[in-house]
């Protein structure tokens, strides 16, 4: 046998060197990637913001303000100035990281959004913690135990998927805080003040938000296991005297966490989203009650400033994802 | 692919009934809210107030004491209105984007690529916070921007079925015959794209009634008084120090609305993609008729056939082995009274067509048939000691440490995400206890066995990097690991190249002498067996219908089976001649003829071979064959 049998135009040897220069290379690749996505993003949310009804003006001043009082706001906020002018401008800042002051409070409207930032992130980080270890523990449990089990985790995964978040939450605080008073009903302490408190506050919000995303990692864990399980090389392995337990915990569930890995990264993502109305539940101080009353008001800065953290959220955990994913299967580091 | 069989099939499913049904109800209730409502949604009674469920009001009352079943009703509409709305612009607009970039392909697809890209990473919740800010408390303007973004999903899904279905020639054949495109896409393109878009419909109805639900739940929906789900839920929970009660009608109806519209698409993707629910009421009914067999062939068991000199020179005795799989409410054999031996240090070939039972006679030697199927009689002495088939267990020792094995497609029969050095090395560690650095040296020792050039290179790749001998002499590695007696080879080289083919049976063949092994070699091709085989067991249909040394075999075949196999050689082929081949295929194990399963296709059948069972008979010392026409031969010479 030869060197030429070593396919030709594909990386060989050891990868731990070049794996994390292939890594490099797409986290390089990702960011530079996210430059016109975040222009694209805040270019539509500017328009969608100023294009439409509603005057922060007026929301500022309240409706007992004279004309010449308006007036003078108005330039002071620079809303009298041509749509494209006021748009270049607002660029040229954003080049430099800053989207504006909030219009109410006259602070960094990032400062805003960044002292709101822990709350929503400890309860979406902790719910994707949770949907992961229990749904992947189900998962497994249902795809070595086929039969009335595994179909009891699909039938529960399913319904645990058709309970709206919001109300589970509800239910929780009537069973913990209200009945059994073991969990406070609502508010947040933050992880400076005291960790057991924060620990605490964010029990009941994490287990809402987490459940459903438990149920689907679960289904695609049992999915994705069964498959593996059924592949060819399982047999080979089994036959040469690879035990069972190896077979399921080492080799069907690497392949399998493949699949699982970027359902997890759509669920994170989508948990921003329920976590806005998930903080509502709890009385949390995270973005979610920040964007409400942003939006009512009219705070653009404070929008603005809110669209690009999230967007940027979104891109990092994008790229997390695909490391995970590239360390898990070695057929996509060669790309 | 879903297809549109697939999908009527699932509509007959009894879960996909269901499911119709209930939003159906549903639907119909809300659109005759206002005549069968039992209150007006409005009529408060302040001395009333969130009362539990009563004969007056079945699902109690609210803060104000009005009827909760009522307002349920009346909100449904705006509730089912909304999802609806959603998914018909989202599937409206992405539908038409995918089919138009998948169709046309080029710069479209990028365009379309770029929009669906922008809109899956726009923060969702904050566009639609931002739309309410501005249209007011208006559900159709934040369904319609939802729909919008859902629309990258459906894009996305759409896509993919037109470009397989372009690729498809029928396609390309609709453009020769001169029918416009609009015409094809209508005809040819959409009916497939469909599919999938349904059964995701389904699922994305209920996220846009979640989302419906948590925006008037934080108080951007409709004004109170007006009745919606979400609104009632907030109540709901303002009343939960109170009357808890209130959360589970409230609750409840979101939760079964969207779990029928889940189930509903389960089913329709379960069926078209051909999953079966699990049938357990014949479980009980297999397993009796598996007691009753094993108990039937108990008797066989006790009483090999074989004389007992083959059993001291022979490393694996197999005897009546039976394999069955349930089917029809019985358990149907698929291999029936296969015995073998394999000789110390020799090799055994096993050859037939396919079908003909190889394969899972050599997996009941390792005690892996694939379940529901197992063995069902017989019994397999290795190396002096005894071994229950019917116990997959007992065969766990065995494997990797006594027997090694090599399948017959090395490039799926490694595990892809792992490197190779690691696989050869696991049961090394697991089972001969040996350290990291004794493995790590014997893997490596091990690949230089096998003729790698440069192991430690080889040892670092994962199996996608490696070609198809490279991974065949990696898998031979591995099934070495443990020094194993017998090593089983299954078709270990039909899926390589005829060059590489004759490479590994060289290989084979040194191993053989290095290590002192046994080998039983699976194979269709009888020059392997000629080549590299001391004894060949010929199976058809489940049997072994001749077996005995090689040489006898070969030269002089007592079973016509065996000689139309010998006939069939493309070598032996004349230039611009028809291949030479046996007429008919192997039959299946239901449709198994009583007698001899190959007279079908046997030239020199008659009635007799029809009668009954035919018993492996000796042709000469150590050479067997099961027909009945061999005392005519032998009184022939």
């Amino acid at each position: 046998m030869t060197m030429s049998d070593l396919r030709s135009g594909r990386k060989s040897g050891p990868n731990s060197l070049g794996g994390i220069a292939v890594i490099g290379r797409l986290v390089l690749q990702r960011l530079l990637a996210a430059v016109p996505l975040v222009w694209a993003i805040m270019t539509l949310t500017f328009f969608l913001l100023r294009l439409t009804p509603g005057d922060p003006v007026v929301q500022i001043l309240g409706d007992r303000a004279s004309g010449a009082q308006y007036d003078a706001m108005r330039t002071e906020l620079g809303f009298d100035r041509p749509m494209l002018s006021q748009y270049f401008s607002f660029l040229g800042y954003l080049i430099q990281g800053d989207v504006g002051s909030s219009l109410f409070s006259s602070r960094s409207a990032t400062d805003v959004v960044l002292d709101r930032l822990p709350a929503t992130l400890s309860l979406a980080i902790g719910a994707t913690i949770l949907s992961v270890i229990g749904g992947v523990a189900v998962g497994v449990f249902a795809a070595l135990r086929k039969g009335r089990d595994g179909t009891a985790v699909q039938v529960g995964a399913v319904v645990g998927q058709s309970i709206p978040d919001f109300w589970l939450g509800l239910v929780l605080i009537s069973v913990f805080a209200v009945n059994l008073k073991l969990l406070p009903a609502n508010g947040y302490v933050s992880i400076d003040e005291s960790p057991g408190g924060w620990m605490k506050s964010l029990i009941l919000p994490v287990f809402t938000l987490g459940l459903a995303a438990m149920g689907s990692v679960a289904r695609m864990t049992r999915a994705a296991m069964v498959e593996a399980l059924d592949r060819d090389f399982i047999r080979t392995l089994r036959a040469n005297g690879v035990s069972d337990r190896s077979i399921a915990f080492r080799h069907a569930l690497k392949n399998a966490a493949i699949p699982v890995t970027t359902l997890v990264g759509v669920r994170f993502i989508g948990m921003l989203g329920s976590a806005v109305i998930i903080e509502q539940v709890f009385a949390l101080p995270g973005i979610g009650s920040l964007a409400v009353s942003a939006a009512s008001t009219h705070d653009y800065p404070v929008m603005q400033a809110l669209v690009l953290y999230l967007t940027l959220l979104v891109v990092v955990v994008n790229l997390i994802i695909d490391v995970i994913y590239s360390w898990l299967n070695p057929k996509v580091r060669v790309a | 692919m879903i297809t549109w069989k697939g999908l009527l099939v699932g509509l007959r499913r009894p879960m996909a009934i269901v499911c119709l049904t209930f939003l159906g109800c549903l639907a119909a209730a809300a659109l005759l809210a206002p005549w069968i409502a039992p209150h007006d949604p409005y009529d408060q009674n302040l001395t009333n107030v969130l009362s539990g469920p009563s004969s007056q009001h079945w699902l109690g009352t609210d803060e104000l004491g009005r009827d909760i079943l009522s307002r349920l009703l009346y909100g449904a509409k705006l509730s089912l209105l909304s999802g609806v709305e959603c998914i018909v612009v989202a599937v409206v607009l992405g539908v038409t984007a995918g089919v138009l970039a998948g169709f046309f392909g080029g710069r479209v697809m990028w365009v379309c690529d770029r929009i669906a890209d922008l809109l899956l990473a726009t923060p969702m919740i904050i566009i639609l916070l931002t739309v309410l800010a501005v249209f007011g408390p208006n559900m159709h303007a934040a369904m319609t921007t939802l729909g919008i973004m859902l629309s990258a999903d459906f894009m996305r899904l759409s896509r993919g079925s037109t470009l397989a279905v372009r690729e498809a020639l029928y396609v390309d054949a609709a453009l020769v015959f001169g029918l416009s495109r609009p015409r094809i896409i209508v005809r040819h393109i959409v009916p497939n794209v469909l599919g999938p878009v349904i059964v995701r419909a389904s699922t994305l109805f209920g996220a846009a009634l979640f989302i419906e639900a948590g925006l008037s739940f934080i108080g951007l929906g409709a004004r109170p008084p007006k009745p919606t789900w979400g609104t009632m839920v907030a109540e709901a929970g303002n009343a939960i120090y109170t009357q808890p009660w209130y959360l589970v009608p409230t609750g409840g109806i979101i939760i079964l609305t969207v779990l029928a519209s889940n189930l509903f698409g389960d089913a329709l993707l379960d069926a078209s993609v051909g999953r079966v629910p699990a049938r357990r009421r014949n479980e009980r009914r297999l397993k009796e008729e598996l007691v009753r067999r094993e108990a039937a062939h108990a008797v066989r068991v006790v009483a090999p056939t074989a004389p007992d000199a083959v059993v001291v020179t022979s490393l694996v005795r197999a005897r009546n082995l039976e394999v069955s799989f349930p089917a029809d409410g019985g358990w149907q054999p698929v291999v029936t009274d296969v015995s073998f031996d394999v000789p110390r240090r020799g090799a055994l070939g096993v050859v037939g067509e396919s079908g003909s039972g190889k394969t899972v006679s050599m997996l009941a030697l390792l005690g892996l048939v694939p379940p529901p199927g197992r063995v069902t009689a017989g019994q397999i002495v290795f190396d002096g000691n005894e071994l229950d088939p019917a116990d997959q267990g007992s065969f766990h020792r065995l494997r990797g440490s006594e027997v090694g094995y090599v399948a017959q497609e090395p490039m799926v029969s490694l595990d892809p995400v792992f490197t190779v050095g690691d696989q050869i090395r696991e049961p090394m560690r697991r089972r001969g206890g040996m350290s990291a650095a004794a493995s790590r040296e014997r893997a490596l020792e091990l690949l230089h066995l096998v003729g790698m050039p440069d192991p430690r290179r080889v040892a670092a790749s994962f199996p996608h990097e490696l070609s198809g001998g490279m991974a065949q002499r990696v898998s031979i590695a591995l099934a070495l690991g443990l020094e194993p007696k017998l090593l089983v080879a299954d078709e270990p080289t039909t899926a390589l190249d005829v060059t590489v083919q004759a490479e590994i049976l060289d290989l084979f063949r040194s191993l053989q002498e290095q290590l002192e092994m046994s080998m039983i070699v699976v194979t269709h091709d009888l020059g392997v067996l000629a080549d590299f085989c001391d004894t060949a067991v010929v199976m058809y249909a489940g049997e072994v219908v001749e077996q005995g040394r090689v040489e006898d075999v070969l030269s002089a075949p007592a079973m016509p089976y065996t000689a139309g196999l010998l006939g069939s050689n493309p070598y032996s082929a004349t230039p611009m001649g028809r291949l030479p081949a046996i007429p008919g295929t192997v039959p299946l194990p239901s449709a198994w003829p009583t007698g001899c399963r190959f007279q079908a296709r046997c030239d020199r059948a008659t009635e007799l071979c029809s009668r009954g069972p035919i018993p492996l008979t000796e042709v000469s010392d150590l050479w067997q064959a099961r027909c009945i026409r061999i005392g005519e031969r032998a009184a022939h010479d």
